[in-house]
């Protein structure tokens, strides 16, 4: 059943990648692959933010959460597609951008897994304390 | 082949992820281990396969269904970073270390044999 909630979440990931890599790319006359760049960025931040806050809070069903996180956000972004784009940056001996879009991809994808992970910690870390807060206001 | 763009990269959107699934479970239960093996093994497979498509020149239609669909979701860039920051925080700098090395030196480097392979082939 898990399986099926992948499987639909997977089609939307495909599909927000498609549609956003095709908008980006029309407005976007460079070399540099900035589109999977963009999507490859959003989607770690995201990916982290949840798996750090919204899967701890325990609001969502675990089916859920997987078929988000694993299913679209998964989906969403991708690596074949930049492994790809970097071999014809070298190919076209666009030797600059290339290193560029390794470089940016390898520590942009870091620091935004790393921001994820704090913002989606300290919200629920806040929400936590929150929560005991209310309960000690009952109990006294 | 022709068709709908929208509804080939649906296709192949819904069985990448289920296989990037299942092969990711299967590795869990099989291979318990700190390094992501098997979020490694998709990419990298993923990068020879998707370099082969686009080597070979296959149709618009078939690129959209095997390529932008299935192989994009297939493949994983933000879990790939995700269990990064996780060896991060667990402070395995070593296994972290090697797996950004393997990933990225690997994965252009089999994306480079597949698009040579599906040239030639």
């Amino acid at each position: 059943m898990v399986y099926i909630f992948v499987g639909i979440a997977g089609i939307l990931g495909a599909l927000s990648r498609y549609y956003l890599g095709l908008s980006i790319s029309t407005g976007w006359q460079h070399d540099f692959p900035f589109a999977t760049l963009a999507i490859n960025l959003i989607g770690c931040f995201v990916l982290s933010w949840l798996t750090m806050y919204i899967s701890r809070l325990n609001i969502l069903h675990p089916y859920l959460v997987t078929g988000i996180g694993t299913g679209f956000i998964g989906s969403f972004t991708t690596f074949s597609t930049f492994s790809v784009e970097t071999v014809k940056l070298i190919h076209a001996s666009h030797w600059g951008v290339a290193l560029l879009y390794v470089l940016s991809s390898l520590w942009g994808g870091l620091f935004m897994s790393w921001l994820g992970f704090k913002v989606g910690d300290s919200f629920f870390k806040k929400q936590t304390q929150r929560t005991l807060r209310s309960k000690g206001g009952q109990n006294s | 082949m022709i068709g709908n763009p929208a509804l080939l990269v649906a296709i192949g959107g819904f069985f990448g992820a289920i296989s990037r699934f299942g092969i990711s479970n299967w590795f869990k239960t099989r291979y318990p281990s700190s390094f992501p093996i098997g979020t490694l093994l998709i990419n990298l497979l993923g990068s020879f396969l998707l370099g082969y498509i686009i080597g070979k020149g296959i149709d618009k239609s078939w690129q959209l269904l095997f390529g932008t669909g299935f192989m994009g979701a297939f493949t994983t860039f933000s879990t790939f970073k995700l269990e990064s920051i996780q060896l991060h925080a667990n402070k395995k700098w070593k296994v972290l270390a090697l797996y950004l090395g393997i990933s990225y030196t690997f994965g252009i480097l089999l994306a480079f044999l597949g698009m040579k392979l599906g040239d030639i082939l």
